[in-house]
Parts: structure tokens; C-alpha cells; sequence
């Protein structure tokens, strides 16, 4: 595909995530008129500034996180399958959050889920890193990322069984499964910090993602220092992940397809594909949420649910194509 | 003047030596191939001088100041390196792969006219201009390998050091790349330092020739000083000698020693 000059690709983006957030704003059960938005004492404005306004906000900032997230892992790794979610550092911030939801800690204050859903993620990729090991090949990152995905998964699975009533119980499904639904201006205060910041500590990575392009010795002959290199990229995919994971439960597969599906548009350069991907990210949250806003369904299909029946066959298309690789 | 020193250098892997108390000081303006039969500790040496590996004893100097206390930025500006068997991780263009060798200059800031221009430069001493648009996952070894040299020279080092850089070559293209890291050293004042296992191609490009076998330095010098019967048999076990034809210096081999 022809190349486009980034500051085009980054334009486009961003003006397709805008308008996908008015869509966001416009689009539920309940129809408002444009007239009626900014009628101070008209109820349905409270729906579109209290209901639907952090709903599209949290969906733009996720997704950001999720696709910054993403790309940093794919160009670190230089591995098109990595992705929070694939290698188990969404599994491990839900670890984190489930079990402040069993010991019944998150009721007490609105910080603690969060905090122990980054920790979760913090922790989840410096395992990733040391369990893998340094020039680690596409296999053992995979193999690393099974393990953590698969030791959370219990973690999560023995929270579930041990829970102390039904409640815990249905509140931690309903949490682990996904979805935008009900988030107040609050869920909004308490991610967006740790979130840009996230995506910011990322970006600093740019230029050492670009460099890794010629591997690890290639890197460091080009005065890369990537002990500090995987210290950021742990730092930021775990507070955005982890601070994404808090506000919406585990969304999946953003951070794998939107870094593949763009690469080709900035030149494949990893670096250039970070701001890209924040955009491209939060376009396909925001789509996919109202997309589930629209099914015609009693209850409403969770974000979560969406986003793996649509990854799950893209992710199956992305390892078919990459068979020759790996073996 | 510039000047990079290895002193007594030590590297073990376990409990084999991979080099044993090796020493050389480097002038700019000369070639020096470093030679020596497979698993001789090369390759070691080379990124030991790049400042890539610490060696386990001993230490290498840039202008008496040891390499370690360099940041790796300021080190990188300075000594440019290509690996012997570089991954390309993604499916860039040619022109955006030889753009990367500015990294260690610009920071975070974009590439400036400057640095393009420095980019081209690089491109054409290498002989790749026309590659620029090319993705480097459908060139061939012998582009890919020219594109990595353009690559290294777009950070105009004062220092350049090559593992390997003819492998993969074909006579014509070892010559042409020969040729460049001549005109490096001898017309920009480059030091240039690399690894071959072409024993000719060595003698006929090289100002200077290191002999390694199992870690040791056997012989530093000019070609027809360095690559003498006995060097050559204690290094290679082959009987060989370094013959002056009409088209310059060749190795002429007998056979294996016995």
C-alpha cells in the first residue's frame, strides 16, 4: 500500500474518532433531539451529559490505551500477535481488580480497584519480560503470555468459587465481561489521568521502538538503552492497561487489530504507529460500543462479548497468515 | 587525532575462554580485518570494541576515556556498528531503514533537511539509491546487506565496525563494498574495523590484518606481515602462503596441516 504522510493519517483519524463520539452522544434507547441538548432544565440533556458523555469519553480513552498499548508491545517485541490481552496483562490487572472485589476492598473507596488493577498490569508485563527473557522469539512470548493468562485465569476462576455470596459473584462476571454501560464523570476522573499518562510514557518510546526495528543489537548500536526502554514500555502499557481494565472490565483484541491494520498506512516505522493506534483504538471502541447499543436485544450485548467474536476470527486469519513464520 | 584502544581484554562463557588478554590500538584513516577460523572469538572482539559487550576483564578505550563512561547516545554518534546477521523487524522502505542510523543525532525531534540530505549521501556512497522506495523484505541478500552499510554510514561515524559485511555478496558487490570501506578510511578519515573469512579479499583490502585463534591474538600487522605460513597453519591448519601475483597479493592454500 502507497505510504500517506503521517500528519494526513493522524488528521483523518482523529476527525473519524470525533465523529464517531457525536455519533456515540446521538445514538441509545432513548432519542434526543439536537434542540434538547443544551435545554438546561430538559431532562434528556442529563442523559446525553450524564450518561452518554463519559460512556463516549471512557470509550475514546480505553480504546486509546488498548491501541497505544498495543502497538508498544508489537513494536517491542517485534511481534505482530503481542497485545495486552493476548499476552495476559489485561488478565492479570483483572486479577488484580477481581480480588479487591472478593475481599470486598473496592466498596471502600473508588481508588483501591484501580490501584490493584495497574499493579496487576504493572506486574503482569515485567513477568512477561523476565519470563521471556531478552531477543526472545515469537514463540516464547506466546508461551510466556499462556502462562500469565492461564495463572490469572485461575486466580480469577478461585475468586469466583470462593466468593463469600452470590453477590460478589455476579457483580465480578458482570465486571470481568466488558462494557462501557453505566459509567459515571467519576469512572472518567479516576482513568483519564493514569491512562494519559500511560499513553504518554509510551510515546517517549518511540524513537527506541523505531531503532528495534533492527533488532536488539541493532538498538543498542544505535545508543538505545533498553533496560530503560522495558521499563517505560511496563510503566505505560501498565497504567493505561491497567487503568483501562478498572474503568471496563477486560476488552480484548483492540491492540492487536488496529496496530496490524494501520501499520501499513504509516510505513511500518513502530514508532510512527504509536498515535496512529490511539486513534484507530479509540475509533473501534467507540464503533464497536455503539454497535452494541444497537442490537435489538433485552439485554444489552457487553463490549467485551463484541469485541472477542469479532477478534477471535481476525486473530485466527492474523496466525494463519503468520504459520510460515513460526514454524 | 582520534583513538580507540582494546586493552587485555577478557571474555569467558562458562569456563571457556572466548578471548584471552587481547589488545590492539585502532588509528583512524586504515582498514583492519579481523580473521580467524570459526568460533576464534571475532565476533566478540568486534562488539567488545563497539562497546556493546563489557568484557569480563579489561576494558576499551576512546580517547582515554573508557567506553563505559560513555552515554550510550554519545558512544553511538561516534562508533557506528553492523551486525552480522541484522534482523529487520518490519517491512519498511529502504530509504526509512537507512534513516534509522540518525537515531542516535535527533532524539525525539523529527529528521530535519539536514539529516535527509546526510541520508541521500549515505544511500549513494553505498550504492542504493535506487532501493529508496523499496520494501527491504523483497530485496535481495546482497541489497538487504548494501542497505544496512548505507544504514551505518548515515550516522557518519568516526569509527565504523562491520561483522561480516561481505557475507553474502557476490564477487562483484565484495569489491565494490571493499572498495567503500577504503575510500572511508583512506579519503574521510574513518577508522574502519571488520571481520572476513575471505583470506584475499583481507589482503588485498585491509591496511592492517588481526589473526585471532581460540581467543588469542596471533598476529597483528600489515597483510604480508600478519598472514604468514605459520600464522596461518597454527590459525586455520592450513598449509598456505601469501603469494604476490600481477593483481596483488592472494592466498595460495596446499592443503590442510597435518
Amino acid at each position: 500500500m502507497r505510504r500517506l504522510r503521517l500528519p494526513w493519517v493522524i488528521a483523518g483519524l482523529a476527525v473519524v474518532a470525533l465523529v464517531l463520539a457525536l455519533a456515540s452522544l446521538s445514538v441509545g434507547r432513548v432519542s434526543v433531539p439536537w434542540a434538547a441538548w443544551f435545554e438546561a432544565d430538559d431532562p434528556r440533556a442529563a442523559i446525553i451529559f450524564g450518561l452518554r458523555l463519559p460512556r463516549a469519553v471512557l470509550g475514546l480513552l480505553v480504546g486509546a490505551a488498548l491501541g497505544t498499548s498495543g502497538a508498544a508491545m508489537q513494536g517491542y517485541t517485534r511481534n505482530p500477535l503481542a497485545d495486552p490481552g493476548v499476552l495476559g496483562v489485561s488478565a492479570m490487572a483483572a486479577l488484580g481488580a477481581v480480588l479487591t472485589l472478593y475481599f470486598g476492598q473496592a466498596a471502600q473507596a473508588p481508588w483501591v480497584l484501580p490501584l490493584a488493577a495497574m499493579t496487576g498490569a504493572v506486574g503482569g508485563v515485567a513477568l512477561l519480560l523476565a519470563l521471556s527473557g531478552a531477543g526472545s522469539s515469537i514463540v516464547t512470548f506466546i508461551l510466556a503470555g499462556v502462562i500469565l493468562n492461564t495463572v490469572a485465569g485461575a486466580g480469577v476462576a478461585l475468586a469466583l468459587t470462593l466468593a463469600p455470596n452470590p453477590w460478589a459473584v455476579s457483580e465480578i462476571i458482570d465486571w470481568l465481561m466488558g462494557s462501557l454501560a453505566d459509567r459515571s464523570v467519576d469512572d472518567v476522573r479516576l482513568a483519564a489521568p493514569f491512562i494519559l499518562a500511560g499513553c504518554g510514557i509510551l510515546l517517549i518510546t518511540a524513537r527506541a521502538l523505531d531503532a528495534l526495528t533492527l533488532g536488539e543489537t541493532g538498538a543498542r548500536s544505535l545508543g538505545v538503552d533498553l533496560g530503560r526502554t522495558r521499563l517505560l514500555l511496563a510503566i505505560g502499557v501498565g497504567l493505561a492497561t491497567g487503568a483501562s481494565v478498572a474503568a471496563t472490565g477486560v476488552v480484548g483484541f483492540v491492540g492487536l487489530v488496529v496496530p496490524h491494520l494501520l501499520r501499513p498506512l504509516v510505513g511500518g516505522r513502530p514508532g510512527a504507529l504509536l498515535i496512529p493506534s490511539a486513534l484507530g483504538g479509540a475509533i473501534l471502541t467507540v464503533a464497536a460500543d455503539i454497535l452494541v447499543r444497537l442490537t435489538p436485544a433485552a439485554n444489552e450485548v457487553k463490549l467485551g462479548v463484541a469485541m472477542a467474536a469479532l477478534g477471535g476470527p481476525f486473530f485466527l486469519a492474523l496466525l494463519i497468515g503468520l504459520r510460515r513464520r513460526i514454524a | 587525532m582520534s583513538r580507540l584502544e582494546a586493552r587485555h581484554l577478557e571474555v569467558r562463557l562458562g569456563d571457556r575462554t572466548v578471548l584471552d588478554r587481547v589488545g590492539a590500538a585502532f588509528a583512524p584513516g586504515q582498514v583492519t580485518a579481523v580473521l580467524g577460523p570459526n568460533g576464534a572469538g571475532k565476533s566478540t572482539l568486534l562488539s567488545c570494541i563497539a562497546g556493546l559487550r563489557s568484557p569480563d576483564a579489561g576494558e576499551v578505550v576512546l580517547d582515554d576515556v573508557p567506553l563505559v563512561q560513555l552515554s550510550p547516545r554519545k558512544r553511538a554518534q561516534r562508533i557506528g556498528f553492523i551486525a552480522q546477521t541484522p534482523e529487520i523487524a518490519w517491512a519498511v522502505e529502504a530509504a526509512i531503514l537507512v534513516g534509522l542510523g540518525r537515531i542516535p543525532f535527533i532524539g525525539a525531534r523529527g529528521l530535519s533537511r539536514e539529516d535527509a540530505m546526510i541520508i541521500d549521501r549515505a544511500m549513494s556512497q553505498a550504492g542504493v539509491t535506487g532501493l529508496g522506495e523499496r520494501d527491504v523484505s523483497t530485496l535481495s541478500g546482497g541489497e538487504r546487506a548494501r542497505v544496512l552499510i548505507a544504514r551505518a554510514l548515515a550516522g557518519e561515524p568516526e569509527w565504523l565496525l562491520a561483522d561480516e559485511p561481505m557475507a553474502g555478496l557476490d564477487p562483484g558487490h565484495q569489491l565494490d563494498a571493499a572498495d567503500l570501506f577504503r575510500r572511508l578510511a583512506h579519503e574521510q578519515g574513518c577508522g574502519v574495523i571488520i571481520t572476513l573469512h575471505d583470506l584475499t579479499l583481507a589482503a588485498r583490502m585491509a591496511d592492517r590484518i588481526l589473526v585471532l585463534a581460540r581467543g588469542r591474538l596471533l598476529a597483528d600487522g600489515p597483510p604480508q606481515a600478519a598472514l604468514t605460513p605459520a600464522v596461518l597453519a597454527e590459525a586455520y591448519g592450513i598449509d598456505a602462503r601469501l603469494a604476490l601475483g600481477p593483481s596483488g597479493p592472494s592466498i595460495e592454500i596446499a592443503g590442510r596441516v597435518r
